[in-house]
């Protein structure tokens, strides 16, 4: 849908706003972890992946150590598949280590209903049976609509449901930045 | 694929290069979904296919159904023997009796031309056209042109040779609209009488000498010689056929060095194909096969979905 009907509101983060944010989500991770052994790092497509791709670099930077990466795609995992009336595009999922045992840190840019993470957990699980599954998110905006939570959280944004938010990032669409913007009518959420 | 309401695949002549394309990018996906220890995903829960198949078929037949399977849909499966075909009952009133058990998708492999189109009229469910007649076999054209696609990288601009019974071939048709849809050059070759008139309208080239199609092609893909067609007398024996036009390595001399081997199956060795050209690294037959499962998923995939107008996917919102 794009950003047609949507009026923009805020600018809450900009690129340098951005770059502290994953530089912390990153140490917390190898904290939490006491480490990098067994972690593998999953980005939800699409912008969960350029976002897992700068907690990789963050933690090559200062542990000076490879952890592996992976893409989820998630589309043939939705639980809205029936009432969409053009099946959604599918992407390749790759996930290039074995998960059986090991650490997966899933990225994402947004967490709203929850349905996404939802459909992340059963795909990853298809794959074998990690030791445990740990969420990054960028903003949090409320709303779940299912019993999910992040572990690491980059702002908490609280919004109404008449609200978007809009995730740039550079790799995607040539800006770091996360918008607010409004609908002018209540046109459908995600 | 009509793009309204209900959504068939009947035929490759009516789709779009776009459309190709974006099938042929679903197709990847697929098959990588094939590759996984656990080779299922939801995608298709709760939703129904029924397998009428009006012909002998094993290929074909076991690869919707594993397709189905792999997309998490229920199937069921019909034949002509032991039905009620065999007691008379007309195909309008078989299907309209298989939809009135709610299926949601048909899959109609038919020895008549047009039957796809004929029963995507009769019926709510989206119909897939699994080979009707002489006309077209949608699905094995896509699964062609992809694992073309996947093996060189490319379709556009490569030249592609059809050698065979292209006159009774549904599979020649749905892979001469897929490729020249895409930017491929073909040229269909074999004796005469199995060319079809003014085949040249459906943007091929035609060539009687199996040396001059294979000059230079990228990819050679050899049909099945039928029996039927000696008895209606199209050609003398199966001999002089191979004689004439049997894909030999010989014969392949004058092909690109790694052009790609297809064939649709099942093979007649010593025949259309030679023995060692069956065996040849350069074929890719089995690919065929694989990427079969892969290419009806992404059909029964992009063929689903619900009536609703909701957008598709707020990109890069949430």
């Amino acid at each position: 849908m794009g950003e047609e009907g949507l009026r923009e509101k805020a600018i809450i983060l900009d690129a340098q706003a951005m770059r502290r944010m994953l530089t912390r989500i990153a140490h917390e991770i190898v904290e939490r972890n006491k480490g990098t052994k067994d972690l593998v790092i999953v980005g939800i497509r699409r912008r969960g992946v350029p976002l897992a791709r700068r907690i990789q670099t963050k933690i090559r930077e200062f542990e000076g150590i490879e952890v592996p990466l992976g893409m989820l795609d998630i589309t043939l995992y939705r639980d809205d598949l029936q009432t969409i009336s053009h099946a959604p595009v599918v992407r390749t999922t790759e996930i290039p280590v074995d998960v059986d045992n090991r650490i997966i840190i899933l990225v994402d840019d947004v967490l709203y209903t929850g349905r996404t993470v939802r459909a992340a957990l059963d795909e990853l699980i298809d794959f074998g049976r990690p030791r445990s599954i740990q969420l990054a998110v960028l903003i949090d905006r409320g709303h779940r609509e299912l019993p999910i939570r992040a572990d690491y959280v980059g702002k908490n944004v609280p919004t109404s449901s008449r609200e978007v938010i809009a995730v740039n990032m550079e790799e995607e669409d040539g800006t770091d930045c996360v918008k607010i913007l409004e609908m002018d009518d209540d046109e459908g959420k995600e | 694929m009509r793009m309204d309401d209900k959504r068939d695949l009947l035929d490759l002549e009516s789709l779009s290069s776009v459309e190709i394309v974006d099938l042929l990018d679903t197709t990847r996906s697929m098959r990588q979904v094939i590759d996984r220890p656990v080779k299922k995903v939801p995608a298709l829960r709760g939703k129904t296919v029924a397998n009428l198949f009006y012909e002998p078929s094993t290929r074909t037949r076991l690869s919707f159904e594993l397709a189905e399977k792999r997309l998490t849909a229920d199937s069921i499966n019909f034949s002509t023997s032991g039905s009620s075909v065999a007691k008379g009952e007309t195909l309008r009133d078989t299907v309209r009796n298989i939809e009135a058990m709610g299926v949601d998708f048909v899959v109609l492999r038919h020895g008549s031309s047009g039957a796809a189109h004929f029963v995507a009229r009769e019926v709510k469910a989206s119909v897939i056209n699994a080979g009707d007649g002489t006309h077209e076999h949608p699905t094995q054209g896509l699964l062609d042109v992809y694992t073309i696609r996947e093996k060189l990288g490319k379709v556009a601009g490569l030249r592609v040779a059809i050698v065979g019974d292209i006159a009774h071939s549904r599979v020649a048709r749905s892979n001469i609209w897929a490729l020249t849809k895409l930017g491929a050059e073909v040229v269909v070759c074999g004796p005469t009488t199995l060319i079809p008139a003014d085949v040249e309208l459906m943007g091929v080239t035609v060539s009687h000498q199996v040396e001059e199609a294979l000059e230079g092609a990228h990819v050679v893909n050899i049909l099945r010689i039928q029996q039927e067609r000696l008895k209606s007398n199209l050609l003398p024996s199966l001999r002089e056929y191979a004689l004439q036009f049997s894909v030999t390595s010989e014969r392949l001399r004058v092909a690109h060095p790694e052009v790609l081997i297809m064939h649709p199956g099942p093979m007649n060795r010593g025949i259309e194909i030679a023995q060692e050209v069956a065996e040849d690294g350069r074929n890719v037959i089995l690919d065929q096969v694989t990427n079969g499962v892969a290419v009806r998923m992404a059909v029964l995939y992009h063929l689903s979905g619900g009536e609703s107008l909701l957008p598709v996917g707020l990109e890069g919102v949430a």
